[in-house]
């Protein structure tokens, strides 16, 4: 079940535009995450940090296929989804510093990302605890009569949660307009999915909801995106809610200081070849698009300002302790 | 279609039933989400307070799964898009389960967020020994009422629980509102035996109550006695018999249990140089001890004689009549410990 996918990109029905944006925003998420890293690491910025490098199909294929009216729940490995719903690389650096003009304040940090303006509550750190939670969001747009769909992000560690059991189910019962995006990276901390859960795949027990849940390659942001605008649009369309399982691969640690020994070296490498920017990358090489070199000005591009986001961060004010006790009520 | 005019004199199941029909009335975004609120020939929730809503708000009586976690969750996302739920358990023993969403999310999106969201979740329980065992009886109050960001109240008239109910609503915040079994005044199968009249004359028209303030429901200057739910109803009646013997006690409802009003009770203590707090559940940890606690923080040597505490034993909620009757304080232990305390 966890064998990487084989199948090449198919890019033939876009624009060279459109690819070259998928392809840019999944390079700022890996720029960003490599960037914190070494941050940590080094020490300049306090706190811990989850991260998903190697996961970048799945955050922006969704979000793509999202309006930016459309609301995201996300997790403790919640920077891509934040980046590709639109948050700003300074909102989020910032918050990472702990500063005042950070994204929350100072008062969130890494997993709890936010941006009420953008669509995207605080990323909830608790496993599954935003299944029930973007079910809510979902049955508010549909007794409002909105037109608005929430997508709600969360691993294959949260599948055996029973938040995520009963917020399913009340979605299914009342129809409502949520995605479901289980990203299967196939490690619940240091535990592989295989051994919390006997069915092969994760989107086969979703037929138990009345869900027609699909298996995706998470690896490949083309396919990501088609099945998630189809989910979006029958959302929409009043036949929510939708399931997607996103197979890809956790090559981070955990979180910061993981090193990933019960992974298998073979496991590893294999899954290293998948990699969702270089698959796309090469698409877009082979089709004319772009150029090797193009697409390493891009790269530069998004380290480049990356770099001065940082200086800024850096100046950025804490917060006083004036604000410790602000916020605690509305 | 049943009439928005409240009946003049009515029960806490009525005087909550009439306040969510007129704040479901003014606003469109508030509904009600639960177990068992809107089966048509079903019972309005566990003790009757939603009966027949679901005639009159077919698309806001929201009927869940047995699935408070999930609820609760749903709750919470509907409420930081703008909605205004109100969620209820059938017994508050239940909110063990949705403890993640309350604890972890409901209260804390607004500071996590910097202020960004807003939570406003009205969340109903009921709590009580009233016969049914250990998992239906336990008051739970002290488990709520340090979480930041969470609004805790109880309700023991009829009269405060519409004020409450309607500012609850009209708050922003997350609101945890418990209601007592044996004061609802639930009727036919619901009717529960061993229940106190806690009814009130309704006034005409809107009214909102503070749900940061305790409510004085004697006056006396020998000695405070605080309750709250059941217990202020009990601090009572041991005031009425502590007068035939010349203790005049100065009862406090303390209504508000997050944050608690202790203005109002420093001020009465301060006057009466005595307290004894009446609570429901086992002494170690409860409420009590964070009044305690607060009003020798505050008044220091100002409180003349030593705080007390009658409270259950340390022990889960017991069955049979003879245990459980000792296991909730009642007028002759409230009354020994005032009589100890004023001759001590």
């Amino acid at each position: 079940m966890t064998n990487p996918p084989q199948a090449k990109i198919d890019i033939d029905s876009y624009e060279a535009g459109f690819l070259l944006g998928l392809y840019e925003r999944m390079v700022q998420i890996r720029e960003f995450e490599e960037g914190v890293k070494f941050l940590f690491l080094e020490g300049t910025m306090p706190g811990t940090i989850h991260q998903c490098q190697g996961q970048e199909a799945c955050a922006v294929g969704v979000c793509t296929a999202l309006e930016p009216t459309d609301w995201i729940t996300s997790t403790f490995r919640g920077h891509g989804h934040a980046l590709a719903k639109g948050l700003s690389v300074d909102e989020m650096l910032f918050e990472l510093f702990g500063a005042a003009t950070g994204c929350a304040g100072g008062k969130g940090g890494s997993m709890h990302m936010v941006n009420m303006d953008k669509g995207m509550i605080p990323s909830i750190a608790i496993v599954a605890g935003g299944v029930p939670v973007a079910a809510g969001m979902a049955l508010a747009f549909k007794m409002q009569q909105t037109g608005q769909v929430a997508a709600c992000f969360f691993g294959d560690g949260a599948i055996a949660e029973g938040a995520f059991h009963e917020g399913v189910n009340m979605a299914a019962i009342w129809d409502v307009p949520v995605v479901f995006i289980c990203e299967n990276n196939q490690y619940g901390a240091s535990t592989h999915v295989s051994k919390v859960m006997r069915a092969a795949t994760i989107a086969e027990r979703l037929s138990s909801y009345g869900i027609d849940g699909r298996r995706i390659d998470g690896n490949d942001v083309i396919a990501v995106y088609e099945a998630a605008r189809r989910a979006v649009d029958d959302c929409r369309a009043g036949r929510g809610p939708a399931f997607l399982e996103l197979l890809t691969y956790r090559r981070t640690g955990h979180s910061r200081r993981d090193a990933c020994h019960y992974q298998p070296k073979p496991e590893r490498e294999q899954w290293l070849e998948y990699d969702p920017i270089v698959r796309l990358g090469q698409a877009l090489v082979e089709a004319g698009h772009a150029t090797t070199e193009e697409l390493d000005a891009v790269r530069k591009q998004i380290l480049t300002s990356f770099d001065d986001a940082v200086e800024r961060a850096k100046t950025q004010p804490q917060p006083t302790l004036a604000d410790l006790t602000t916020h605690v009520l509305a | 279609m049943t009439t928005t005019t409240t009946p003049k004199r009515v029960s806490i199941a009525e005087s909550l039933r009439g306040a969510i029909t007129e704040e479901m009335e003014r606003d469109p975004k508030v509904f009600c989400l639960g177990e068992d609120i809107a089966v048509p020939g079903g019972w309005g929730g566990a003790f009757t307070v939603t009966l027949g809503l679901e005639e009159r708000f077919p698309d806001r009586m929201i009927n869940t799964p047995i699935a408070e976690l999930g609820f609760f969750g749903v709750g919470v996302g509907a409420a930081l898009m703008g909605m205004r739920p109100i969620v209820d358990v059938q017994y508050g023993d239940f909110l063990f389960l949705a403890m993640d969403q309350i604890v972890n999310n409901a209260a804390k999106m607004c500071y996590m967020s910097g202020g960004q969201c807003k939570v406003p979740l009205v969340m109903r329980a009921p709590v009580g020994a009233t016969g049914r065992g250990s998992q239906h009886a336990q008051n739970l109050e002290r488990y709520f009422i340090g979480v930041p960001g969470l609004k805790v109240v109880a309700v023991s008239t009829a009269y405060d629980a519409r004020g409450i109910l309607k500012a609850a609503v009209r708050d922003d915040n997350p609101v945890l509102i418990f209601e007592h079994k044996l004061l609802y005044g639930s009727k036919g199968a619901r009717a529960e035996s061993g229940a106190i009249d806690a009814s009130s004359e309704i006034p005409e028209g809107d009214y909102v109550l503070p749900l940061d303030q305790a409510a004085i429901r004697r006056e006396g200057n020998d000695v405070t006695i605080v309750g709250w739910l059941l217990t202020a109803h009990l601090a009572q009646q041991a005031a009425d018999r502590l007068a035939d013997e010349g203790v005049q006690a100065e009862v406090i409802d303390a209504r508000s249990l997050s944050p608690i009003d202790f203005a109002t009770i420093c001020a009465s203590v301060e006057k009466t140089g005595r307290l004894v707090i009446v609570e429901e559940g086992p002494k170690t940890g409860g409420v009590g001890a964070e009044i305690a606690a607060g009003v020798t923080e505050r008044l220091g040597d100002r409180a003349r004689a030593s705080i007390r505490r009658v409270a259950s034993a340390d022990i889960p909620v017991p069955f049979t009549p003879v245990l459980e009757n000792a296991y909730v304080p009642d007028v002759p232990r409230i009354m020994a410990a005032v009589l100890d305390m004023v001759k001590g």
